[in-house]
């Protein structure tokens, strides 16, 4: 017997997932909402995302290749999953020079900055988007009006700024929610917003393929809605008038974007259930807060962002429950 | 609900691919290498030399301690040398390699196939016997048996639990030996019950073998105390712990021995041995070998005379086949991958498996992406990410107040990491370097 036998200490099989194929699920899961958007806001939509994912990755590429001289990675996906994401996150007729200012910011400071994938502590996606919001505000908030499907040209408010301006200026809800789509066209997605805010029901389907196929748990999803619902409700509870019904504030802006696949960023988030369900509630009151009394009328970008932060920290001091620890006393 | 332990666990692709296999008889070998250190524990230390001739069943190396045992000739013959054989590991190892010469046994040996039922021997003397004829975990872990049996004072078992687990995908032995020697696995675990002085005994089998715990089950309701305990399919079950917890919610404590729980777990194979000791006389030097692998022409189960050098049993399952990359003794969770075919049985050997090349390779270590899934699947509540950086940077201390020894070497965090990561082989890095600190504390 002269084979040569590879030694290597066990285990010797794999499950045989890989970062690779998880990427490319999370961006199948995004597919529907996104290819929504481009039959509402038709081919500006296109383009954005497209000049997003493109410039996502040739900065990966060539910050990998040039700067940190290490072999490039973009085929495992996760640029084009930040390029996605960056792009449902801005407004449809948004102009292109500003995306891609978004997207080298995404991954040159958002993510190659901290050493590459696995190593940043914000999510890539939302530090683009939100460096955008505080350089480009008009830009950032200036939607694309939508009536039934039909784009025209001039410019839209969103739900929630309709709102939160109203109130500012002191009129009362009833008189404004007239001014809101209606409930059934906020889930189906008749709104406008950025592109991938518009319609629940496909975020939702997305969101039900990543439990089926285990590539996330329910648990942030769950939680941040949750908080979120439990909140505003306790609010609205208290004063209807001044604030708006919960189902409104789940169907509304980047809530479900945000809560299915912002906040649900493996690199970002906590490692244990424990800990996740932490980080999520913390989304939702800090999304509330900013919504409620901030100066914005969105704030789950800002609120994932603040989160993650927490992450180490939440990493460090909730702990797995150990196999055969303590409890009162007793084993 | 069917049972299962709580927290982790992984689900492989069971492929065992010999359960309808029937046990059969390897062929004795025309040479046969025993080493001496088969089991945990201080080496045995060899009685007999060179030109001594031996029977099967002889002791050939004794007991040196009392965490060490007794070995026996598995064939007979003429001792042709003392000397140093590779083992599992590839280390050099002390062993008696002797010719084989037709096959006498010792005369005291019932080689019979009749069922005994009579015990006529109180605790210490079945104890006794366990320790003389070289009994020892036969699970993998060969840990000996006797010193299970014997209790450090002040402990008291209270229930004994036989593993028929057998969760490593592949692995079929343990499951043949249940549909053949039923009867005698529960004579064996009534033996082993009466040393212990505990009235349950409970069988945890998991129910992808739903033949054996039919006919366990049927043949329990002769066996007072004796029951059997379907379980929920889930990888490592097997672990002592894991199984003590599925089957009684307890949970050993960290760092502790199962007997703080009052349990002793002891494995389907090893009861089997038991029987054969005690009522048999005969002591151990054979074992159930599953000899598979997916290009293995006939994955097959063999009793096999400990010593035999591992490519005859390839050789009986058809021949290795031509793509082989690695030859795992053990199952593929948990086994040692073999440097050479020319290895010899030994009494922990459950099992040769063939890994073809496709399959053998390890895929290139990504970064890690903070899934947690490798946090999800630890069945000890571990945070395997966290204990590989921690070995990577030599920080020992932290390592080990993050329980790094708690870690029971299951795998199943270095198997479902998605960014392959060698989490495994890290912290088994960490694991000994944090236990010589410990030891040198002392
Ligand atoms: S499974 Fe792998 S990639 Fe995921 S957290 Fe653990 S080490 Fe990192
Ligand atoms: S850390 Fe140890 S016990 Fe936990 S999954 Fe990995 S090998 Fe198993």
């Amino acid at each position: 017997m002269n084979k040569t036998l590879t030694i290597s200490p066990s285990p010797h099989i794999a499950q045989g997932d890989s970062v690779q194929k998880i990427m490319y699920k999370v961006i199948f899961a995004l597919s529907p909402a996104l290819i929504w958007s481009f039959i509402v806001f038709g081919l500006p939509a296109i383009f954005v995302t497209a000049t997003s994912v493109l410039t996502c990755l040739i900065a990966e590429w060539l910050i990998q290749k040039f700067l940190l001289r290490t072999t490039p990675s973009i085929k495992d996906g996760s640029a084009i999953l930040t390029g996605i994401l960056l792009a449902m996150n801005v407004p449809g007729n948004i102009p292109l020079w500003i995306v891609i200012i978004g997207a080298l910011v995404s991954i040159g400071i958002g993510k190659m900055a901290f050493g590459g994938l696995g190593q940043n502590v914000f999510n890539p996606a939302l530090t683009g988007r939100v460096f955008l919001l505080i350089s480009f505000p008009v830009q950032m908030t200036t939607w694309p009006n939508v009536t039934k499907t039909v784009v025209d040209a001039t410019t839209e408010a969103t739900p929630l700024n309709i709102i939160k301006e109203g109130l500012k200026n002191g009129k009362p809800l009833t008189e404004l929610t007239n001014q809101i789509p209606d409930y059934t066209d906020l889930f189906f997605g008749n709104l406008s917003g950025s592109l991938g805010e518009i319609s629940t029901i496909l975020l939702l389907l997305g969101f039900g393929y990543m439990l089926i196929r285990k590539v996330i748990s329910w648990h942030i999803p769950v939680t941040v809605l949750g908080t979120i619902f439990v909140f505003t409700g306790v609010l609205w509870l208290a004063n209807p008038d001044r604030f708006m019904d919960p189902v409104f504030h789940i169907l509304t802006g980047g809530a479900m974007l945000g809560a299915i696949f912002m906040a649900t960023d493996m690199v970002t988030s906590p490692m244990t259930k424990k800990g996740q369900i932490i980080f999520s509630i913390g989304i939702g009151v800090i999304t509330v807060c900013i919504r409620t009394w901030g100066a914005y009328p969105e704030g789950i970008s800002f609120a994932i962002l603040i989160m993650n932060a927490f992450t180490p920290l939440i990493n460090n001091y909730i702990k797995p429950k150990r196999f055969g620890e303590k409890q009162n006393g007793k084993a | 609900m069917l049972k299962t332990f709580k927290y982790g666990g992984v689900h492989p692709a069971e492929n065992k691919l010999s359960a309808g296999k029937a046990i059969e008889q390897l062929p004795l070998p025309k040479k046969a290498a025993v080493l001496v250190s088969q089991h945990i524990g201080a080496p045995s230390k060899v009685v007999v030399a060179k030109g001594d001739t031996v029977k099967v069943g002889q002791v050939i190396a004794q007991s040196a301690g009392f965490v060490s045992t007794n070995i026996h000739a598995p064939v007979s013959g003429k001792v042709l040398k003392i000397d140093t054989v590779t083992d599992n590991s590839g280390y050099k190892k002390e062993a008696v390699v002797i010719n084989v010469d037709g096959d006498e046994w010792l005369d005291e040996i019932d080689r019979s196939d009749t069922l005994e039922t009579s015990i006529n021997l109180d605790a210490k003397e079945i104890t006794d016997k366990i320790l003389q004829s070289g009994i020892v975990g036969l699970g993998g872990a060969t840990f000996p048996t006797h010193v299970k049996l014997m209790p450090p004072s002040g402990m008291k078992a209270n229930i004994l639990l036989i593993n028929g687990v057998e969760c490593e995908p592949f692995l079929t032995s343990d499951h043949r030996l249940m549909l053949e020697k039923g009867e005698e696995i529960l004579m064996g675990t009534q033996l082993l019950m009466k040393a212990l002085k505990v009235k349950k005994a409970v069988i945890g089998i998991e129910r992808n073998k739903p033949d054996a715990i039919k006919h366990l089950s049927k043949l329990a309701t002769k066996h007072e105390g004796i029951s059997v305990c379907p379980l929920k399919v889930k990888y490592p079950q097997g672990g002592e712990k894991q199984l003590i917890k599925a089957v009684t919610g307890r949970e050993v404590p960290s760092g502790a021995l199962p007997i703080s729980v009052g349990a002793v777990v002891n494995n389907v194979g090893t009861a089997f041995a038991v029987y054969e000791a005690v009522m048999k006389n005969k002591p151990l030097f054979e074992r159930i070998v599953t000899v598979t692998g997916k290009n293995i022409e006939k994955p097959s189960n063999f009793r096999v005379r400990i010593g035999t050098p591992v490519n005859e049993l390839i050789e009986a399952a058809g021949g290795l086949p031509e793509d082989t990359a690695r030859i795992i003794s053990g199952g593929p969770m948990m086994g040692k991958a073999i440097p050479t075919t020319d290895v010899p049985v030994t009494k922990g050997t459950s099992g040769i498996l063939i890994i073809s090349e496709e399959a053998g390779h390890r895929k290139p270590v990504e970064n890690c992406i903070r899934c947690g899934r490798c946090v999800q699947v630890c069945p000890m509540g571990l945070e395997p990410y966290l204990l590989m950086t921690l070995s990577e940077n030599k920080k020992w201390g932290k390592a080990e107040t993050e329980k790094v020894m708690d870690c029971i070497e299951c795998g199943s965090c270095s198997y479902t990491c998605p960014a392959n990561r060698p989490l495994l082989d890290y912290i088994r890095y960490g694991k000994t370097s944090v236990g010589q600190i410990i030891r040198s504390r002392k």
